[in-house]
């Protein structure tokens, strides 16, 4: 009988993975019929989005660019969320943390090293305010989180902009962007021929801690008491207010931090003129990873992957980018329909507990 | 600051927050209505920028404003569908599925305004249809007033009159009463036999329907072509005005105060100020507004208990 | 003759978490009869009712009405065949008004507008006709729950009902909204309505009904008529052995108070106090009982004693430490225990493992830590030790709790609360809707703690619980101390009864005696 119990449960973990999966598969095969029904070559277009990415070390470079904001604002999303916060400003302290650290790189002259985790550093606190405010206004006001971090991430982008546009501007730089950065707070590249930079060693320890926080850390296990049931982490004496807001501004922390490495890494000055929907991304990495950050690295290979793959065939083909736009989409929507494939689950749940109570009949006939 | 004044306290900047307004009040109605029914969700972005999009196509390959309008309709209807399917059937969480029909519509209307225009920013290479001003007569020919009131787009006019209509659907229609009672308590409707997901679906659909023409309005009235994410958050700050009204007459009164911050931000960036201290006022205001609110709320239900 | 208008047979039901709700199950019920549905919690009888009107669909089995096969897929099908229902939790919206509510799904129209003034008049014929006092024009927020019960029953009448199923409806009446209740059941069933009633209360049943079917487990154990059967039959066929329930206990020898708690008072609405001027001292190695019926202040005060509620006036110490401006944990920290009544709000989280259940009050301490992180180790070793203790039947620690049955779940839930190092428990209904075994094995280790030291406060609304189980007794009602028996054993259940319904009250010196320190 206790075999059977484990069964259920392993049902239950099979149709999780089992929905991912499809739900990928779906959004993929919807993907390339589109591509049939509207490229005039769909054999080079699909070619060069599914192995495209792989062909040059350019290309491959790119992936793990792509990669590098994703681990972060991922992991990011995988702490609010576990909380159960549908807190959606890692968009906007995503670009306010950019805007951050692009000040401190153009405006500070400090030693090499440490003006770069200055930078980090004040992105980080920037971006925790961001992700704050909708957490502050819920546990004092009550508001729903989720309109008021939508709000506060247009807040973020206009309140970034003013500083891009009229403090730190560049008049010279030809289009409206920042002065260049100081090469003492840019994070350094390396790999040859690619753009790849420090950044992913730091998004990767951000994963690690990430992961040991949330998952072998006191503070985690609240976090995770909290998101699944309110009422009895605070029956249990877990302080909530507290956990929820410790939960979003590490999240904001992390996500700050990741638009500092963003533009430290990847550019020369701030160029940004509206959200760079990183946040967004990091809410669908989180959404499949399950909130894990452990999952979090493979599903941003995943996005960043199929972005790299629709770069390509927007270069080669008439297939426009926003292509992922429909891939990402069409994944989420499938992967938290709880309801998709459950008629499957239940009838196998259903024929397990048969069993069970045929064997029980039999030990008590017998 | 002469001139501010002057620009504020004019019949032209009474005209321009009604102008600017009207999205706002549609999204803030279709937001109203699902709210009452117990389906509020984020997705009104995507309906409007689906809306808007299909209005113009619609309009330009049929040289019809009906057939604009209707395929205006159907595009918003479409996200509004996947939703109530996803949300309603499958059980979906409905906030993670709007973001994803939000990324969906930005993503989905840009792929295809470049598959038909080679363009991926504006329509304006299609030759699509605007909707006709209209002059009150009577109205139009006193001072200030018609200046003010009249010679709006026909959109405009009808997106008051939806206040209107939507309060009559809620407080005197059947279906009404099923809204509020699934809105309210879903059991209580579902042991009376009333089918709480249809009810639920239409109710998605109905207010999809409203947010759909304040899309339509965007592209075919306040500008004459489409552009990428041209909502630009409208759809959210439609849903911060029903936070704040909670009834039709007064989700109108919170929309129209968003679109006076809208319609200041755009006077005083003609005067030198920073447009980005000016545009982010409106977003401020509902977070303020939003504060202020759900605080008002929480006291009372405080007040209650003790 | 009895003529058989409704039968269910060889119903079976199993819920997506596996729980097999009814089993081979056949109901039979006669036309113009009060046919009784009885059975212990979690036996099956709302999932049995739900089928029969509706809101849940049998994986096998049929329906017959009149002898006809009939599917019933949604509520509105039962409704169309006549089957009316009014549930436990009332189904009514409370910003409306009681005649929206009455018409709501078969709204009157004039010109294709819903009418109020048809509702109204609908509303009024039907109340005047079934003789329910009822005004269509109040909303339901502000009416009685006795009121409440009576729109829920009109509601059904007004869509056509001639057959009604009342899930537990007395649970949350006054004996006179009871007796006002049964008159107007009579009066039904005179007029030709069939009545399934469901219950736990043997008493009304006798008092009310024809015939009675008895549930077990998700089967049918009994059908038989009122009357040819007696009280005790009933009650063994419900746990299946006859109810002993003789605890085995020395006398308690308490010493010092750990929990004083003087003049507490607590509002519910502006008006209505839930608690009035509420005193009372629990000693270390003694078993404080309060008996009573559910909502007369018990789960308001465990509330306020475990820091989940802070807005009360009047004292409360916990080993002399005076708690108003304590947290939660600093309470539990004071060495209280607390089961919560709500099992599966309070009591556990659902979607987590079982360690994880069994450590929330305790994982922050330093020895569950091994440098920076959770020692899992001593978690998994602690766990598993536990779940020996506690006989907790399971897969491992890394089960998530909501596989286990709802006396394996209670048992985490003891588990973690009997192994605090507590000074004070306060158990409220600790074995309410789990089984026989483990509802006295979660006693005995009451008993136990208390034979250790620990001051016990035992909230419960099983009478022979209460009785057996406790050393010393409070009774409450309305929210005041209705009478305080230093000895439980000598405890008179009928005198006991009257107590509890508030037909009875002992003189303040009697009862202040529960608050004397001595």
């Amino acid at each position: 009988m206790l075999s059977r119990m484990t069964n259920k449960n392993n049902v239950e973990k099979q149709f999780e993975i089992l929905r991912t999966l499809v739900a990928i598969a779906i959004a993929l095969s919807i993907a390339f019929i589109i591509i049939l029904l509207i490229s005039d070559n769909p054999i080079n277009a699909l070619a060069s989005f599914v192995i495209g990415p792989l062909t040059t070390t350019r290309r491959l470079g790119n992936i793990v660019e792509a990669l590098i904001p994703l681990l972060f604002t991922g992991t990011a999303v995988s702490l609010i969320f576990s909380a159960n916060q549908t807190n959606l400003a890692v968009e906007g302290a995503f670009f306010i943390g950019g805007v951050g650290a692009s000040f401190m790189a153009t405006q500070l002259n400090l030693p090499p090293g440490i003006h770069l985790v200055v930078a980090l550093i004040v992105a980080g606190i920037i971006g925790a305010l961001a992700c704050g405010i909708p957490a502050i206004l819920y546990i004092k006001f009550d508001a729903r989180p989720v309109v008021s971090s939508l709000m506060v991430n247009y807040v973020c982008l206009y309140l970034g902009l003013a500083v891009i546009n009229h403090v730190i501007r560049d008049p010279a730089a030809g289009f409206l962007a920042s002065f260049k950065f100081n090469k003492t707070a840019v994070l350094p590249k390396i790999i040859k021929g690619t753009n790849v930079h420090f950044g992913i060693f730091l998004g990767i320890i951000i994963v690690i801690l990430g992961y040991l926080y949330l998952y072998k850390y006191k503070k985690g296990y609240e976090i995770r008491m909290v998101g699944k049931n309110v009422d009895f982490a605070k029956y249990s004496g877990i302080n909530v207010n507290s956990v929820l807001m410790s939960a979003q501004l590490l999240g904001g922390f992390i996500a700050g931090m990741g638009g500092a490495v963003e533009v430290l890494g990847m550019y020369n000055r701030f160029q940004y003129q509206k959200l760079t929907g990183h946040g967004f991304d990091g809410i669908l990495v989180g959404i499949i990873a399950k909130n894990n950050p452990k999952l979090v690295p493979l599903t941003a290979l995943f996005l960043a992957y199929i972005r790299v793959g629709a770069d390509v065939m927007s270069r080669v083909s008439d297939i426009p980018i926003e292509l992922v736009s429909i891939i990402q989409a069409i994944i989420i929507m499938f992967v938290v329909a709880e309801r998709f494939l459950y008629k499957l689950k239940h009838k196998k749940i259903v024929s397990l507990s048969r069993n069970e109570i045929n064997e029980k009949e039999e030990i008590v006939n017998g | 600051m002469d001139n501010l004044l002057k620009a504020i306290f004019s019949a032209e900047f009474v005209y321009s927050i009604i102008r600017v307004t009207t999205p706002l009040l549609f999204a803030g109605l279709a937001a109203l209505i699902a709210n009452k029914g117990g389906v509020l969700h984020i997705a009104y972005e995507g309906i409007m920028v689906t809306a808007a999009f299909c209005g113009v196509v619609g309009s330009a390959y049929s040289q019809s404003l009906l057939v604009g309008l209707l395929s205006g309709l159907a595009g918003g209807l479409l996200i509004s569908f996947l939703l109530g399917y996803f949300s309603l059937i499958l059980r979906a969480d409905r906030t993670l599925t709007g973001i994803a029909l939000n990324t969906f519509a930005s993503g989905g209307t840009v792929f295809m305004l470049y598959v038909l225009t080679n363009d991926k920013g504006l329509s304006t290479s299609l030759n699509s249809l605007t909707f006709p001003i209209v002059n009150i007569p009577i109205i139009k020919n006193i001072p200030i007033l018609g200046t003010a009131l009249s010679g709006h787009n026909v959109l405009t006019y009808v997106s008051f009159i939806c206040v209107f209509l939507v309060f009559v659907v809620l407080y005197k229609t059947p279906f009404g009463l099923r809204i509020r009672t699934v809105g309210e308590n879903e059991d209580a409707a579902s042991s009376v036999g009333v089918k709480v997901i249809r009810v639920k679906f239409i109710t998605l659909l109905i207010s999809g329907a409203i947010a759909s023409l304040g899309g339509v309005y965007m592209s075919m009235g306040y500008l004459s072509w489409f552009a990428r994410d041209m909502i630009a958050g409208r759809g959210f700050m439609g849903i911060a005005a029903q936070n704040l009204g909670g009834e039709p007459l007064s989700t109108m009164i919170a929309a129209l105060f968003f679109g006076l911050a809208n319609a200041l931000s755009n006077v005083l960036q003609t005067l030198n100020i920073p447009a980005e201290f000016v545009q982010v006022i409106p977003y401020v205001a509902t977070l303020i507004g939003l504060a202020a609110y759900s605080g008002s709320m929480k006291r009372n239900k405080i007040n209650k208990k003790s | 003759m009895a003529r058989n208008i409704l039968s269910m047979e060889d119903i079976t039901k199993v819920y997506p978490n596996g729980f097999v709700a009814n089993k081979n199950v056949n109901l039979s019920v006669n036309e113009g009869e009060i046919h009784a549905l009885i059975g212990e919690n979690g036996a099956g009888k709302s999932t049995l009712m739900k089928i029969l009107f509706g809101v849940e669909k049998a994986d096998e089995g049929k329906i017959l009405l009149n002898g006809e096969e009939i599917q019933i897929d949604n509520p509105n099908v039962a409704i169309g065949h006549g089957i009316g229902m009014v549930h436990q939790h009332f189904m009514l919206v409370p910003s409306l008004t009681v005649a929206e509510n009455v018409v709501v799904g078969m709204e009157p129209k004039t010109n294709g507008f819903f009418s109020m003034e048809k509702t109204i008049k609908i509303t009024k014929e039907a109340s005047e006709l079934y003789n329910f006092k009822v005004d269509p024009r109040s909303k339901i927020k502000d009416l009685t729950v006795g009121m409440k019960q009576k729109v829920e029953i009109l509601k059904a009448l007004v869509r056509g009902a001639k057959i009604l199923i009342l899930d537990e409806p007395t649970a949350v009446l006054t004996p006179q909204e009871t007796t006002e209740l049964f008159k107007e059941l009579k009066g039904l069933k005179e007029k030709g309505y069939t009545i399934i009633f469901i219950s736990h209360k043997l008493n009304e049943i006798i008092e009310l009904c024809d015939r009675i079917t008895i549930m077990r487990d998700g089967k049918i154990v009994g059908v038989e008529k009122v009357g040819k059967i007696t009280e005790q039959d009933i009650s063994r066929m419900m746990v299946g052995r006859d109810i002993i329930l003789e605890v085995i206990k020395e006398k308690a020898k308490p010493k010092q108070p750990v929990l004083n708690i003087q003049n507490i008072i607590k509002y519910s609405t502006p008006e209505k106090k839930i608690l009035n001027d509420v005193s009372f001292i629990v000693r270390s190695g003694e078993i404080l009982g309060i008996a009573g019926v559910e909502g007369n202040g018990q789960k308001e005060l465990s509330e306020i004693i475990t820091g989940m509620d802070e807005s009360y006036d009047g004292e409360i110490s916990i080993n002399d430490t005076n708690i108003k401006k304590l947290s939660i944990r600093d309470i539990r920290e004071l060495g209280v225990s607390h089961i919560s009544e709500d099992r599966m709000t309070y009591g556990i989280v659902g979607d987590g493992t079982i360690a994880e259940n069994m450590i929330s009050d305790r994982y922050y301490k330093k020895k569950y830590q091994k440098g920076f992180l959770l020692n899992f180790e001593k978690i998994k070793k602690e766990s598993k030790e536990l779940i020996e203790m506690f006989n907790v039947k399971c897969d491992g620690h890394k089960q998530p709790i909501n596989m286990l049955s709802g006396g394996n779940m209670q048992k985490v839930v003891a588990a973690r609360e009997f192994t605090s190092g507590s000074t004070l428990v306060i158990a409220n209904q600790p074995t309410r809707g789990i089984d026989v075994g483990a509802s006295s094995f979660i006693r005995n280790k009451l008993i136990e703690l208390r034979d250790q030291g620990d001051a016990i406060l035992l909230i419960s609304a099983d009478l022979n619980e209460v009785l057996e189980v406790s050393d010393s007794l409070i009774v409450m009602n309305n929210g005041e101390i209705a009478a305080y028996f230093e000895d439980a054993k000598l405890v008179n259940e009928d005198e006991l009864g009257e107590y509890m319904l508030g037909l009875k009250r002992m003189t303040d010196e009697e009862i202040r005696r529960v608050a004397d320190v001595k």
